[in-house]
């Protein structure tokens, strides 16, 4: 390989996903609520939100396999409506299930699938084994699908939607189901994708998977976008710099939180806990406990998005 | 260093592994490569439907054709003026092509769409409906083909036909099985879960196979009956096959059966197409 590794590839100006009030509709039921968004080309941009939020309907949209109800979307410049084949062509798509067919092994999971691009054979096999490396499956590459780990199977699957040497990436929630350690070893490879150009587009509703990949995302809830920017920049326009967790014996909770009020920027009360934002955690701990309010816990961390959600919405990720 | 680089640059980018727009694929492109798919599939799972699929018509053709056919010529004297033998061959031909169609497209359609959604991976690349759909029924028809000429060649060994006219029933076979398979295609495209099937096979299936004229003539049935059989695409499956099989002309009666197996293969194109597409691309 050539010394396109070796460069950092920068976000361009070139817009490759342009949407202006997009939305779904299923019968009475709205999924996306007239959403504008722009991805440009090298850019990582991600779609966070909870469950049912209308990531999964927006990504399908913009896969060119369910038609928007209304608004506008071009993708590479084309229209889905009526190019969808000549987009599908320049998309890498890896859905939120795998879809693979198990019964085959894992490099004709991907000759099959690069057949479907029109690769001839020799492009193809040439392609397997450069993405069996890349997705370290070599070793397996022989092997039925069906009793892989689920960490390779998600790697077969990224592995698949490139085969066509795609322009943009489409990964819907990809590293839901997997382990801590599969998810790393995810992670690591969609960095070196977006290294090399590839511009990634992720729906997760991990806030720390919007945090590490993403130069940039929306925050989706009811089919609608809340807030949209830089992870640091969303957390510093919405959220304080630090916030403490609180903790109370069973039924305390209540009974401090007038207390926990007079020393904080904002109180959100949960079941479990109480949070705290402010801009010195260390600072409010110390004038809560002068004023003899004592927690079970007290754990002072920085800011998330997962708190940007929270503090926009009312309402936590995933629950 | 192989190791270590996302793979974006050692195949020499050009045609549709190039940047900016790609040469379209035609459509025989995209039905081959769909079929494709499916004789990757078929090489690995072929084993476990040899009995089905060969073993079984031979079975039907020792007990039926051998076996109970030298009893009902014993005592009868045959059917229609000959051996039994060369009565039920052609009905077993026709039962074996619906059989296979039908099985071809309930739990394997229903699978690729629902179990390792297949279908949905295909259809988030440059394939569409139809070349799915089509990819499908491109190794089911290859698949007919192969289980009715392999079958009329053994039932030739043991003087199954009266005529070299028997090989036009390969084609009515794969007709047959196409007008079975292709309805079935559609209804499996809509179906939530496979208990529809076991229904279908029980309280349909199975009557058609029985009382189409596959191994009794349709005028052993009560006159009231008999126009249940000629609604159902086996009953003309037979019919033509039985005449090839015997070498007769089957008139324009002919034209007849064949059109009513194509407006069944018709219909089912139209509404597996529909309603694939509104089940995955909606």
């Amino acid at each position: 390989m050539s010394g396109v590794s070796s460069t950092v590839a920068d976000v361009t100006d070139e817009v490759l996903l342009s949407a202006r009030g997009l939305s779904k509709t299923f019968g009475d039921f709205t999924a996306v609520d007239g959403i504008d968004v722009e991805v440009r080309r090298g850019e990582a941009f991600g779609f966070l939100g909870p469950n049912g939020a209308g990531k999964s309907s927006t990504m399908k949209m913009v896969g060119c396999v369910s038609p928007a109800t209304g608004g506008e979307l071009r993708i590479l410049g084309l229209d889905p409506a009526t190019d969808g084949p000549a987009i599908r062509a320049r998309l890498g798509v890896c859905p939120q299930q795998d879809m693979l067919d198990e019964d085959l092994s894992v490099e004709e999971n991907l000759w099959v699938y690069g057949r479907f691009f029109g690769l001839s054979r020799r492009e193809v096999r040439a392609r397997a084994d450069e993405l069996l490396e890349f997705a370290q499956l070599t070793e397996r590459r022989h092997d039925r699908v069906e009793p892989l780990s689920g960490g390779m199977k998600r790697r077969l699957t990224i592995a698949r939607a490139l085969v066509n040497n795609p322009e943009v990436l489409l990964l819907d929630e990809p590293t839901t189901g997997l382990d801590p350690q599969a998810r790393h070893v995810l992670w690591d490879r969609l960095y070196r994708l977006k290294r090399e150009g590839v511009t990634l587009i992720i729906t997760t509703h991990y806030m720390d998977e919007a945090e590490q990949l993403c130069d940039r995302l929306v925050v989706m809830d009811h089919g609608r976008i809340v807030a949209e920017g830089s992870p640091r920049a969303l957390i510093e326009a919405h959220s304080t710099r630090e916030v403490v967790e609180l903790r109370f014996a069973v039924d305390e909770q209540e009974r401090h939180v007038e207390a926990v009020r007079g020393v904080a920027d904002r109180v959100e009360e949960l079941p479990d806990r109480l949070l705290v934002y402010t801009a010195d955690g260390d600072d409010a701990l110390a004038r809560l406990h002068d004023r003899g309010v004592r927690p079970l816990s007290a754990l002072v961390r920085r800011s998330t998005l997962e708190d940007v959600f929270l503090l926009l919405t009312g309402r936590t990720l995933v629950d | 260093m192989a190791t270590t680089s996302a793979p974006t640059g050692a195949v020499p980018a050009g045609g549709r592994l190039a940047h900016g727009p790609r040469p379209p694929m035609s459509r025989a492109e995209r039905v081959a490569a769909a079929a494709e798919h499916h004789v990757r599939v078929y090489r690995r799972t072929w084993r476990g439907s040899v009995i089905s699929r060969f073993l079984s018509p031979l079975f039907f053709l020792a007990a039926l054709g051998l076996g109970l056919g030298s009893l009902v010529d014993a005592g009868s004297g045959g059917v229609d003026g000959g051996s039994y033998l060369h009565f039920v061959v052609p009905g077993i031909i026709a039962y074996q092509a619906a059989l296979l169609g039908f099985g071809d497209t309930t739990y394997p359609v229903l699978g690729y769409i629902k179990w390792n959604r297949m279908y949905s991976a295909a259809l988030s690349t440059t394939l569409d409906v139809t070349d799915v759909v089509l990819g499908h029924l491109a190794l089911l028809s290859v698949n007919l083909l192969v289980a009715c000429g392999i079958f009329v060649g053994v039932a030739a060994l043991f003087g199954a036909f009266a005529s070299w006219w028997v090989l036009v029933a390969v084609p009515i076979g794969l007709l047959t099985g196409l007008a079975f398979a292709v309805p079935t295609f559609a209804i499996s495209a809509g179906v939530e879960n496979d208990n529809v099937f076991g229904i279908l096979y029980r309280f349909v299936l199975t009557p058609v196979l029985l009382f189409s004229g596959t191994f009794f003539p349709l005028e052993q049935l009560p006159v009231w009956l008999r126009p249940a059989a000629w609604v159902t695409p086996l009953w003309h499956g037979v019919v033509l096959t039985r005449d090839a099989a015997y070498g007769r002309s089957p008139g324009l009666a002919g034209l007849l059966h064949v059109g009513v197996l194509l407006v069944f293969v018709g219909v089912g194109w139209v509404l597996a197409r529909r309603r694939l597409a509104r089940r995955l691309l909606s």
